[in-house]
């Protein structure tokens, strides 16, 4: 009887304890698996991930597209790209219209565009008004007018984790000073800005500006021995020649010669407003020590504000109660767009109240919670491929059944950026500049097959390049125009890459028949490369598959990606590959990766023609179509400079990859634009419709628990018995009186 | 004893100092200043005149070991090694390679472990000494020697195994729990779940077996018949006796894992997207980020030192017979 | 034709010649061979020694690389100059047969569809057929088809396998015999399992034909994702195991037995010194330790890219770096023991006396120290090789593990993982590393247990 009451009130317990998550879980729609806070999922909340911690959010520094599509929401340089209108085009952000510019001679008189006698332009800016910037405790003022958080103490810090959790926060009008504040930031080396360099060759007096506050920073630290993060050198009373505010909303800037790229350049964050304040205020040691800094909580007068900074786990941008000076736009649909992608058009922005980033480092839960609708999008690997895109049979992509009854949709785009396969062409046998190592180059760009790789790798989301320069960029042709005819043939409406015999013969003529070397022994070729992943072997076998076909070794020589780009740098590399990403829609951002003056060779490790290519017709050419404006004359430089490439195959082309991006049906206004970074206000969320779906797809399978449970208990009785026994015989051992 | 646990705290310099040489060296050995400085700076356009600003502002400017252009005592003082491990010491880890301060990382970073890592390492105890206690019941029964060979099948399992099937089964197929994430307060017990589980599994193998072999060398001694003998029940002997006397020889094994409990576990944690200090090492490594692997050896031997201690502590508690001197 | 001697290969044959050097004295000694069959009484042990010695010999047989000359008959065609082992040679249908993408164990398709443009320009999603597998059937989706031969060919690798047991029967009873006829009388030594012996090795030689026998018509485990055979894969990575298991201990053996017994036997300062050695690399994390030192090893092969002269000697050195940089960080257990070990045996009456006689320290160590230590040394060796084994895929995962071209179930895994994401899974390869991987800890595991059991005092 006891051992029957004892297995009841067992099983009691244990269905009991099997209906505590269900229980507990019944207030977040039953569902067991959300990986928020339930709250979360019942407002205008869009999901997405980061891969890695951003490390800079500060503009000035930032140069990395994951970076940026953080403090792009928060900060607005003067310009940004159109959302939907291709080609792409420049916009205002916080101008009243585009920058009006106006050419110069050397005296600063006015001349026409054409003018050969053009010394500097100029470009004059003028803000919207009554922008203002974010909530912050950086603006807060005592009543006396002095700022509220000047003197911070680690006391007063307490309980505080970032700037929205002091009690007082305020905000202030944007300025034309903001603007120029930034620039003048750029110029203080301690500050690591990656453009100063480039911008010091356009920007009049910035080189001089930059070299003497620099100094006069360093001294100022060397005096008070203090470091940088917790002194603030004040520069608002220090100005650069040719940056001059002219009154609060409007500011001029004097660029030297023709650099009609200089707009590109603008809409980058690096160009955006930096209020002084913001600055002083994260200059205190007890913030630092907390983290907070101007590099981890921007101060911008962007849609959104970020809220929540763990770069460890999640990032929380939050809608900014004060922008009011944008709409969603009203034209510029592109060819094939979907239509209702205006059916928002002249609506105040943005329409998200906030925007989740967590922390998701592996790809396989990445794509799986997107499955369950925990990500509103997602980029499709390609290991999740097949399971997403089908080929149609025009060849062109479309989702899957399995995808298609979950609502998911897809946008695809063939993005500005090349990854390339470049050979050195100051290496004895790969490089040079006669027919012989031409042609040895030509035969192995055509045997490195890259509709293979982007096939297998790729599952076809990739374009063969034809050219350094992508599609999307002036200067590319697609069609019979633009095929590079030393590795393909135009056959049947597309291009054919040339059969490995034609390369053969190639190389017998490169003096390496059946890819032997004079004295018989096999060329060996050697390939470097940074890739030590785990898709990486697959990859590098491949490669050795590719140069075994022409009978050439490839030896490989993996390191890790610091010491491959050293190698490259010091032209220490016979072949490689790396890739480049648009800063802007300008086939001068492609041509100059084999542009001479920026050989690595020839700028001691710092350019980043790492090919080494140096070609002086090709370098002349370049230098004139830099200040063309897009037409005739300027597509014709850039069909002989490409002709030019092709010949000497300084790369083996590579692709273009193409992004492929899934999203939720209740995900709105979604368009890819690879150039645009604070796409993020023009999208929105249906709250229901997700909500709905995550019900139903995430439901609990509860049985194997319930059989678990029950298993538990039928293991219980038999040991329990076995007890029993035990118990029994060892007494009864005992009671014989063995011992 | 305070006097011990100072000479202790005392040695444990010189290995300190030990240790940080190895990792100067090794670091060193990988990366030139140069090196980390552009990887931070970013691939694009790096000039000569960013890297040493870079530098500059880091002190990686100053020679590794011997400064040649010091004068007297500086020869050594001056240097990065002697001026870094000064500040280790102190405990002050400075900045990392991205500019975060490191002691408000870890301190941040350390709860999330502790979060997995402590229930793992109680609920792995409790259900190892308890199943080792039913076998040595049981002891050469056909449950015992069923169990022995699972406990050897789930100790030739790799780890990697475990992690990635549970996630899949468990997080995929079935839906219990989220696949990975992490949430601090109260709801933080769904993203514990499984890893915790995990980690109980992978170790009851190895654990269950060390435990049964220490009570099985107990079980054969005097003191365990004569209780016998008393009349006590076998559960009574168990846990009256068995237990309190294996509990010296569990503790030499367990207490000096206790410290290095705050350090995480690497792969759990990189796997499941928790914020630890195992997968802030990961990262660190893998970004060849100096200055937190740095702080995170400095750490871990100092908390390896601290548990060699305790245990030395803990053991003259329970047997009355050590005495520390 | 001609040999290559890898440095690991040297170091494995080393080893080996070592190996049958210890049998040997074993033989001669009365004690020791009493341990040994003691252990071997056990028919688990007996199983479990089976099992290791396949997974060594295999391991063996890929550890000579022979280099073919452009014209020699034995080399495979289109492969001259290619550095092989005797076990590529006799997978060389699997090296040559690569397909082009994943395709699942048995299967006649590719596993996922394909773009394929057809003759007149129009693009169609298919499966693609395999150009190696099952294209001996008319009909191979025919699944009762494909049943009949796999059990029809299998029923033929299984005589093979029972053939080939016979002759190890026959060739090993030729000697038990001859030991029956020889042997002394009076001692009725225990029986040793041997049907458990022949049983497991049946059983390993049954499944290995079966599945290398098939293997001529099929991807029996599959391919990954640039159509390699999984099953050339897996055996392919025993090589890496054994070496990584067997010689980081005996790397470290020497480092280990010097400085423990100096420690113990010397005291004094040398004490003082080889344990403030040990625990400082015993206070840094491990993980943290090793990576570093393959870091610095890496950047190191990275510099001197002149020294290794082609892509597997690299592969090779890292491997060999690999096991140093373990045994670097693993003998400081090792030492700690032999140390308190040999602590004790000097406090022993006999070696304090022998000591008073003027008997010369290194004569004292090597007659009466070293002996006593053995056990100990045996069973860390044992002891070590199963969590070395399972250390190396958690390293490659970390991504300082072996190098990438090398194979091994660590690289397995890690390359496999990211394929549980895709719908319907690609499980092969993950399941066949961990499974390879798992029999051979699982024996390792096994046979340490019953080593440890018997060779400890304590246990008698």
């Amino acid at each position: 009887m006891a051992r029957m009451s004892l297995r009841s009130y067992l099983i009691a317990f244990c269905v009991l304890l099997s209906l505590i998550p269900v229980t507990a879980s019944a207030g977040f729609f039953g569902i067991w698996n959300i990986p928020y806070d339930s709250s979360e999922m019942e407002s205008k909340t869009l999901f997405s991930s980061f891969s890695s911690p951003p490390k800079h959010l500060d503009p000035v520094i930032s140069y990395n597209s994951n970076e940026w599509s953080i403090i792009s929401q928060i900060y607005e340089p003067p310009l940004q790209y159109h959302y939907l209108k291709r080609p792409y085009t420049l916009e205002p952000l916080t101008l009243q219209k585009m920058p009006e510019v106006r050419y110069l001679n050397a005296d600063l008189q006015e001349v026409g565009a054409e003018d050969p006698q053009v010394a500097y332009s100029e470009y004059n800016f003028e803000l919207k008004h009554a922008i203002r910037f974010q909530p912050h405790p950086a603006f807060a003022l005592l009543k006396n007018g002095h700022f509220r958080y000047l003197d911070l103490t680690a006391e007063q810090l307490h309980g505080i984790d970032s700037p929205s959790d002091f009690t007082y926060q305020s905000t202030r009008e944007l300025i034309a000073d903001d603007y120029i504040y930034a620039i003048k930031r750029m110029a203080l080396r301690q500050n690591h800005s990656p453009i100063l360099d480039a911008m010091k060759q356009y920007i009049v007096g910035l080189d001089e500006f930059s070299e003497k506050m620099t100094a006069a920073y360093s001294q100022l630290l060397k005096q008070n021995s203090s470091s940088k993060d917790t002194t603030f050198f004040d520069l608002r009373d220090k100005s650069i020649k040719g940056i001059q505010a002219i009154d609060k909303y409007r500011y001029k800037i004097l660029v030297k010669g023709v650099y009609p790229q200089f707009l590109y350049w603008l809409s980058m964050n690096f160009f955006a407003p930096i209020p002084w304040e913001a600055v002083r205020f994260y200059k205190q040691r007890p913030l630092l020590e907390k983290n907070l800094t101007l590099d981890t909580y921007p101060v911008g007068t962007g849609a959104f504000y970020l809220a929540e900074n763990n770069p460890n786990r999640r990032m929380r941008l939050l809608r900014n109660s004060n922008f009011s000076h944008e709409t969603y736009p009203n034209d510029g649909l592109a060819e094939n767009a979907d239509p209702a992608l205006l059916s928002d058009a002249g609506k105040p922005l943005p329409f998200l109240d906030e925007v989740v980033y967590s922390l998701e480092k592996e790809s396989v839960p990445l794509w799986n919670k997107f499955l369950q609708g925990y990500y509103d999008a997602s980029g499709v690997g390609s290991d999740s491929f097949d399971q997403a895109v089908s080929v149609s049979s025009s060849g062109s992509m479309s989702l899957t059944t399995a995808m298609k009854e979950k609502g998911i949709q897809f946008l695809n785009e063939v993005e500005p950026t090349i990854f390339y396969f470049g050979f050195n062409m100051a290496d004895p046998v790969v490089g040079g500049y006669d027919e012989k190592h031409r042609k040895l180059r030509q035969a192995v760009s055509i045997a490195i097959n890259f509709e293979e790789y982007i096939s297998i790798f790729l599952n076809g989301r990739g374009l063969a390049a034809q050219s350094p320069i992508p599609p999307g960029i002036f200067g590319h042709q697609n069609g019979e125009a633009g095929v590079n005819p030393y590795v393909y043939e135009w056959q049947q409406g597309r291009p054919q890459r040339k059969s490995i015999d034609e390369a053969k013969r190639l190389l017998a003529e490169a003096g390496y028949p059946d890819g032997k070397d004079s004295d018989g022994s096999s060329l060996k070729l050697y390939y470097d490369t940074a890739a030590t992943g785990p898709d990486s072997k697959a990859l590098l076998n491949w490669y050795r598959k590719q140069f075994a076909k022409l009978g050439i070794e490839l030896v490989i020589r993996a390191t890790d990606y610091n010491r491959f780009q050293d190698k490259v740098r010091g032209a220490k590399v016979q072949m490689f590959s790396w890739g480049w990403n648009a800063d802007y829609p300008d086939p001068e951002n492609f041509l100059f990766l084999l542009y001479g003056g920026n050989a690595a060779i020839n700028t001691n490790g710092s350019g980043i023609n790492s090919s080494n290519y140096d070609n002086p017709e090709f370098d002349r050419l370049f230098l004139r179509m830099k200040t063309l404006q897009n037409g005739p004359e300027r597509l014709e430089i850039i069909e002989q400079m490409l002709e030019m490439l092709r010949k000497d195959a300084p790369w083996a082309w590579g692709f273009s990859p193409k992004s492929l991006a899934l999203y939720h049906a209740w995900l709105q206004n979604m368009w890819a634009n690879p150039l645009a970074n604070n796409t993020l206000k023009y999208k929105n969320v249906d709250v229901q419709q997700r909500l709905n779906a995550l019900q139903q797809w995430n439901q609990p399978v509860v049985w194997p628990l319930i059989l678990a449970v029950i298993l538990l208990i039928l293991l219980v009785v038999p040991v329990r018995h076995a007890y029993k026994r035990r118990q029994n015989q060892t007494l009864s051992v005992n009671d014989k009186g063995v011992n | 004893m305070l006097a011990y646990i100072i000479k202790r705290l005392l040695f444990a310099i010189p290995i300190l100092l030990g240790v940080n040489f190895i990792t100067f060296a090794l670091f060193f050995g990988v990366n030139t200043p140069d090196n980390m400085a552009r990887a931070q700076l970013g691939a694009k356009q790096t000039t000569p005149e960013m890297i040493a600003a870079w530098k500059a502002d880091r002190g990686y400017d100053k020679p590794l070991f011997y400064n040649q252009n010091a004068q007297g005592m500086n020869h050594v003082v001056d240097t990065l090694f002697v001026q870094e491990s000064a500040k280790l010491f102190q405990f002050d880890f400075g900045r990392s390679d991205s500019g975060r301060q490191i002691s408000a990382d870890i301190q941040e970073r350390m709860w999330p472990s502790l979060a997995i890592a402590l229930p793992t390492f109680v609920i792995g105890l409790f259900t190892n000494i308890a199943v080792a206690l039913l076998l040595v019941l049981f002891r050469a029964s056909l449950l015992d020697r069923a169990a022995m060979v699972a406990a050897v099948i789930l100790m030739s399992i790799s780890g990697l195994f475990y992690i990635i099937a549970a996630q899949v089964l468990f997080g995929k197929m079935l839906h219990w729990v989220p696949i990975s994430g992490y949430e601090s307060g109260w709801s933080m017990w769904k993203f514990i779940i499984l890893p915790v589980f995990i980690g109980v599994l992978a170790g009851v193998g190895s654990g269950v077996r060390w435990y049964r072999s220490i009570f099985l060398e107990e079980i054969h001694k005097d003191y365990v018949r004569s209780a016998r003998a008393k009349g006590l029940s076998e559960i009574q002997v168990l846990f009256k006796h068995l237990l309190k006397n294996g509990m010296l020889p569990i503790l030499t094994g367990v207490v000096v894992v206790i410290p290095t409990l705050f350090m995480g576990s690497l792969i759990m944690e990189s796997f499941f997207g928790i914020p630890g200090l195992g997968s802030y090492t990961i990262d660190a490594i893998q970004s060849q980020d100096f200055s937190i692997v740095k702080a995170m050896v400095f750490l871990g031997s100092v908390l390896y030192i601290v548990g060699l201690i305790l245990t030395d502590i803990a053991y003259s508690w329970f047997d009355p017979r050590v005495r520390l001197r | 034709m001609s040999l290559v001697f890898l440095w690991t290969d040297l170091l494995i044959w080393i080893l080996f010649g070592a190996v049958v050097f210890g049998l040997h004295s074993i033989k001669k000694s009365k004690q020791a061979r009493k341990q040994w069959r003691e252990i071997f009484e056990s028919p688990i042990a007996m199983a479990s020694a089976v099992i290791l010695s396949v997974y060594v010999l295999i391991g063996l047989t890929d550890s000579i690389h022979l280099k073919f000359n452009q014209e020699n008959r034995w080399a495979p065609a289109g492969y001259e100059n290619q550095v092989l082992s005797p076990l590529d040679l006799s997978l060389w249908h699997l090296v040559k047969n690569q397909e082009r993408t994943y395709s699942a164990p048995f299967a006649s398709h590719e596993y996922s569809r394909s773009i394929l443009y057809d003759e007149n320009g129009q693009v169609q999603q298919v499966y693609r057929p395999l150009k190696f597998a099952a294209v001996h059937l008319e009909n191979p989706d025919n699944r009762q088809v494909l049943w009949q031969d796999l059990i029809k060919k299998s029923g033929i690798a299984l005589l093979a396998a029972f053939l080939l047991t016979l002759v190890v029967f026959v060739f090993h009873g030729y000697f038990r015999v001859r030991a029956y006829v020889k042997r002394d009388i009076r001692v009725k030594p225990k029986r040793l399992p041997w049907n458990w012996g022949y049983l497991t090795l049946f059983l390993l030689l049954a499944v290995m034909s079966i599945l290398y026998y098939l293997s001529h018509f099929y991807h029996v485990l599959g391919t990954d994702k640039v159509g390699e055979d999984v099953f050339y894969q897996a055996m392919k990575s025993i090589r890496t195991g054994v070496v990584i298991g067997t010689l980081t201990t005996l790397v470290m053996l020497p480092l280990a037995l010097f400085l423990g017994i100096s420690a113990g036997y010397f005291k004094g300062w040398i004490d003082d010194v080889i344990q403030y050695l040990y625990t400082t690399l015993n206070s840094i994390p491990g993980v943290l330790l090793i990576a570093a030192a393959v870091l610095v090893m890496q950047s190191w092969i990275a510099q001197h890219p002149a020294d290794f002269g082609s892509s597997e000697q690299r592969a090779d050195l890292r491997l060999l770096f690999l096991v140093f940089i373990l045994g670097m960080t693993s003998w400081t257990g090792l030492c700690r023991l032999l140390r308190a070990e040999t602590l004790k045996i000097s406090q022993l009456e006999y070696i304090q006396s022998a000591k008073a006689f003027g008997m010369g320290g290194m004569h004292l160590i090597y007659k009466h120290i070293l002996p006593n230590l053995l056990h100990l040394v045996l069973i860390a060796v044992v002891l070590d090789f199963s969590g070395l084994v399972l250390a190396e895929a958690v390293l490659s995962y970390v991504g300082v593990g072996v190098d990438p071209t090398t194979y091994s179930w660590g690289n397995m895994i890690n390359q496999a993982r990211l394929e549980m994401a895709r719908e319907p899974m690609v499980w092969w390869s993950l399941l066949s590393a961990f499974i390879f991987m798992f029999i051979l800890v699982l024996a390792a595991n096994l046979f340490a247990d019953r080593v440890q059991w018997v060779l400890n005092p304590r246990n008698s």
